[in-house]
């Protein structure tokens, strides 16, 4: 009996380190297409490992569908262990009201300052001096994919720049393929615009139309040329009629479309595909035009939790999400550009390579998250997947309203 | 209400072959294929392989039949990383349904039966403003009840807390949704179970006021042994109901604990690669398999179960 | 009225059983208060806060800075809105019209004691027994341009054929509607069967030795006699019709672009997606205020000469 009792003992003082540390974190997230699952797939590998457990919490369609029920679940007390988010103004309120971890102390103590480049990704988890994010990749829109295939077939050469692509349209059309791929969900439909107004309207009048919500910038006529563009993309994409943009990109994988604006998270649909950048498949940053990074991003952040042991867990999945080893593997697998300056992506892609060599130039530009509240974000999707989708809304009309909304967002 | 259907009658039948018969029966024949084309859609499709969706019509016949697309949407169909395909779902629905249905019913026929027999100051009112309750967009209230449920929760963490158990959550969890799923199904459950109670004969009660029983002596007692048919009505009603329910699957849960025809909608409308439109039809029809069931099986009963809950909405 | 039942104890069959001791009616207020409750604080309480609170400018949290109508300038200068609006009006008319139509034409002929009414009923009413989000995936899926009703015309012979309602703006109202109304008509039929069922035989005798026909005393006798059922019928698709949501959700997510979009589903987009709570707020008062607009008439109507119970 006595032998039992001390077997037991020694089972129970054994097994006991493990379990304090062994702690379940419920993260939540929107990627579920099969690049971004695969990718999130390696974050939940490398923190089980380190001892704890993630259990997914995948919820599936776009950021507008999840972050109503992550948001909602912060507010209504049953926060989660950690949580997607893209950074920005986005989770501010949440800050302000206390709700979301203060991860400073981590930031400190693994240099976070030092390794996390462009800074400007911090910048965008710090309110009030304090950090309360991990950013976990760059994303940028600017980009335009295009298919090596379709092209071929059409008797084209690839295009370099936004306007070859626009020339190249008619063939395309003869040759019986799409120009543009478009889905019809509404961050798409502003997002695209969102590039073709960067490479069209050049990076200093978006700024200040966007940043400093100039009302007089907007209306002017060099502005409203981002919407003459955009009624003859829209003719390109008249017969794309997918929902889903990872539909659309399979367009362009299948050589069905000439090609797509879409962010780099893209990519992870054409790996998934056994695709190749440069034989299969081409990338222009910028739609070629002005080639640019916008560092935009996803961010983890962690919900208060009174649970101590929950908060260390977050605190252990914070800096992992922020380490080496992690940065490789995930953003390879998602097609996004890692956090720090300092990893080795020998095995990146052509693309991603590109990538990575514009962001060593600086050549970066905010996100739009980062400028706008979601509230005029939500405008202007309202606005643009209108626009994208009727025949008869023209630029003029667009532009108008547009001018309307810039001029309302705080 | 209650004798909704009553048996044939109007005019004696002409002869069976007049023209007028034909036009009928053609006409319902017609109309009746239109209304069964879907189901057959959707059991066709669920049965073909994907080649053959891509080659044929949404109509055509199964040339091969498989049954793969319904073992995938079953147990391994994705949503995110978690592949166990609507069996989860499934499994969440039943748990939700059964507290939910036994609560709202345990409530509102106890409401129905004050209302009934035990009319008190201001009972009046407060069934009026319950049934034109029924009638206010679920959106007006959809915020503030998230705020209602985190108090509930907090309110009970301060007992649970001093009793020295965990925090208790209630927004968000099944408890949650149990609440939202009484609380939404009140008013056509009490209004059911009001005027069955009221058209029992007087004298029962009367009697059994007489011999000293009390408002639950007489509820257990007499009313309730009465009452089956209308529990049978009120449960087919809230069964199908909160089986089928979306918007409150969608704001007051999570997703380890969503309901069926959300988790079907997270299938359908999130796509890795290409559209398995076999494994969605098959996942469509599983999610509508336990309503269809108990429509199938109680027949008469479900026509004045829904009859009775149309005044729902 | 709210004590109505006090006050005039004569008029209420219960009144000589009601206990007189207070203690004993205890019981039935205490099994009360979860109804109390209900109605209290969710019914008034709920509503009342999302009125009030569509005067604020709360954005991710509700907030008491008010600004008087602005949300609801806002919401009436918005073009998503007012597509809503016009949808719902559209989508609202024609499912109105055809649920009746449609329904009392198939009450009527399952009236004319037929062979095999209950399998033509149980076909008619099964699609009530499933959601709007399996109706939506079903519909869509028939609906698909590549494969479904679209692909089988052509390859019957009608090349040139184009039937593509959800990916079409101009006529993707009429999709949801045909969805719409093959989950929703077989209720409505069954109501109206019940009213039918429910006139005096005599009437039919009476119609037939005036040699009226038969669809005659259906359109001219029958529907006016059916009075209430059909009232009741259009509160029940009325009521519905604003509720509108999961069937679009499943369906085609209000797409594309703007064009199926329901007040609904902005009500959530801004509540939650966008962070202005303020604005869905102000936008699910609007459909409080219809179905206002809908139901005082009707309530009127019907309980306006006589006493409610």
């Amino acid at each position: 009996m006595t032998k039992m009792k001390l077997a037991l003992a020694l089972l129970a003082s054994a097994a006991l380190p493990q379990a304090v540390l062994a702690t379940d974190l419920e993260v939540t997230h929107w990627w579920t297409s099969g690049g971004e699952a695969a990718a999130v797939a390696e974050m939940a590998r490398a923190f089980d490992a380190s001892g704890d457990k993630w259990v997914d919490g995948a919820i599936a369609g776009s950021g507008g569908t999840a972050r109503p029920i992550i948001i909602s679940r912060i507010l209504g007390g049953d926060p989660m262990g950690a949580t997607q988010l893209n950074h920005g103004l986005q989770a501010q309120e949440l800050i302000q009201a206390g709700l979301l971890q203060d991860l400073t102390e981590v930031a400190e103590a693994e240099g976070w300052k030092d390794i996390i480049k462009p800074i400007s990704l911090l910048d965008a988890c710090t309110f009030e001096g304090k950090i309360y994010c991990a950013p976990v990749n760059i994303h940028s829109w600017q980009w335009l994919w295009l298919s090596n295939a379709a092209f071929e077939k059409a008797g084209v050469a690839v295009p370099t720049t936004w306007d070859e692509f626009v020339a190249a349209g008619p063939a395309l059309e003869a040759a019986g393929i799409i120009p543009l791929a478009m889905g019809q969900q509404p961050w798409q439909s502003s997002g695209a615009f969102s590039v073709m107004a960067v490479a069209i309207a050049g990076q200093d009048l978006w700024l200040t139309v966007h940043r400093d919500k100039d009302e007089a910038a907007a209306a002017s006529p060099e502005f409203g040329k981002v919407f003459e563009a955009a009624v003859a993309a829209r003719s390109m994409a008249a017969k794309s009629n997918v929902q889903d943009w990872n539909q659309a990109t399979n367009l362009v994988i299948s050589g069905a479309a000439g090609g797509q604006i879409m962010g780099d998270w893209a990519q992870g649909e054409f790996q998934l595909a056994g695709q190749v950048a440069g034989t299969d498949y081409t990338c222009l940053p910028g739609l070629g035009v002005n080639e640019v990074i916008s560092t935009g991003g996803d961010a983890f952040y962690f919900p208060v939790n009174d649970d101590a042991e929950v908060t260390a867990a977050q605190k252990r999945l914070a800096s992992l999400l922020v380490s080496k080893e992690l940065q490789v593997a995930f953003n390879l697998k998602k097609g996004s550009l890692p956090i720090r300056g300092d990893v080795d992506l020998a095995t990146a892609n052509d693309c991603m390579k590109k990538g990575l060599e514009i962001l060593a130039a600086g050549a970066i530009l905010p996100s739009q998250d980062e400028l706008l509240t979601p509230d005029a974000q939500g405008q202007i999707e309202d606005l643009m997947v209108e626009f994208w989708n009727s025949t008869t809304m023209s630029a003029a009309d667009a532009h108008a309203k547009y001018v309307e909304i810039i001029a309302s967002a705080e | 209400m209650a004798e909704m259907i009553a048996g044939p009658r109007g005019p004696k039948p002409r002869r069976a072959f007049s023209t007028p018969n034909i036009v009928l029966y053609g006409t319902l024949i017609v109309v009746a294929a239109y209304y069964a084309l879907p189901l057959y859609v959707m059991i066709v499709t669920s049965l073909k392989t994907m080649p053959e969706i891509r080659l044929g019509n949404v109509f055509s016949p199964p040339v091969e039949i498989t049954f793969e697309p319904w073992v995938k949407a079953w147990s391994s169909a994705c949503t995110g990383i978690n592949c166990d395909g609507l069996s989860r779902g499934f499994w969440n629905s039943v748990w939700i349904l059964i507290p939910s249905v036994i609560l709202s019913i345990a409530i509102s026929s106890v409401n129905g039966y004050a209302l009934a027999n035990w009319k008190y100051r201001g009972s009046e009112f407060f069934f009026a403003v319950l049934m034109i309750g029924a009638f206010i967009p679920y959106q007006v209230m959809l915020y503030p009840i998230v705020l209602v449920l985190k108090n509930i929760g907090d309110f009970l963490s301060i007992f649970s807390l001093a009793m020295g158990m965990g925090k208790v959550q209630v927004y968000g969890t099944l408890s949650g949704l149990v609440i939202v799923h009484t609380i939404f199904g009140m008013p056509i459950l009490t209004l059911l179970f009001r005027n069955y109670f009221s058209a029992l004969p007087e004298e029962l009660f009367k009697a059994a006021r007489v011999d000293g029983a009390g408002f639950w002596g007489i509820f257990f007692k007499i009313m309730l042994p009465m009452a089956l048919p209308i529990f049978v009505v009120a449960m087919i009603l809230q069964v199908t109901g909160i089986w089928n329910d979306f918007l409150f699957g969608v704001i007051y849960t999570k997703p380890e604990i969503y309901p069926m025809t959300v988790q079907l909608n997270n299938i359908v409308n999130s796509v890795q690669g290409v559209k398995e439109y076999n494994v969605n039809m098959a996942a469509t029809l599983l999610t509508g398999l336990v309503p269809l069931t108990i429509y199938f099986i109680s027949g008469k009963l479900f026509v004045r179960g829904i009859a009775a809950g149309a005044v729902k909405g | 009225m709210a004590d109505a039942g006090m006050t005039k104890p004569l008029t209420d069959r219960r009144a000589a059983v009601r206990p007189v001791r207070a203690w004993r009616n205890m019981n039935a207020k205490v099994a009360s208060i979860p109804m109390v409750a209900t109605v209290l604080v969710i019914f008034i309480g709920c509503s009342l806060w999302t009125v009030l609170y569509s005067f604020t400018d709360s954005k991710l949290l509700p907030r008491e800075r008010f600004v008087g109508l602005e949300q609801y300038e806002r919401l009436w200068g918005t073009d998503r809105w007012l597509v809503s609006i016009g949808n719902l009006a559209v989508f609202g008319v024609l499912s109105m019209v055809f649920s009746l139509v449609i329904g009392f034409t198939l009450a009527a002929m399952l009236d004319r004691k037929i062979r095999f009414e209950n399998a033509f009923r149980t076909i008619f009413l099964y699609p009530f027994a499933l959601s709007f989000i399996v109706t939506g995936l079903v519909w869509q899926w028939i609906l698909n341009p590549t494969y479904g009703v679209q692909k089988v015309v052509r390859d019957l012979g009608w090349t040139s054929f184009s039937f593509d309602p959800l990916y079409t703006d101009s006529i993707v109202i009429y999709g949801i509607l045909i969805a719409a109304l093959w989950q929703g008509t077989g209720l409505v039929m069954c109501l109206m069967l019940a009213g039918i069922r429910g006139i005096d035989e005599d009437i039919w005798k009476a119609s037939r030795v005036e040699g009226i026909s038969v669809w005659k005393t259906y359109i001219v006798i029958i529907i006016p006699m059916i009075r209430p059922v059909i009232v009741t019928a259009v509160v029940i698709i009325a009521a519905g019709i604003v509720k509108v949501y999961d069937l679009v959700v499943a369906q085609t997510s209000g797409g594309p672009g703007n064009a199926s979009q329901m007040p609904a589903l902005y009500v959530m987009d801004k509540m939650f997606k966008d962070q202005n709570l303020a604005q869905g707020f102000a936008a699910s008062t609007m459909m409080l205020v219809t179905v206002a607009i809908v139901l005082i008439p009707w309530a009127y109507l019907e309980f306006g000469g006589k006493r409610r119970g």
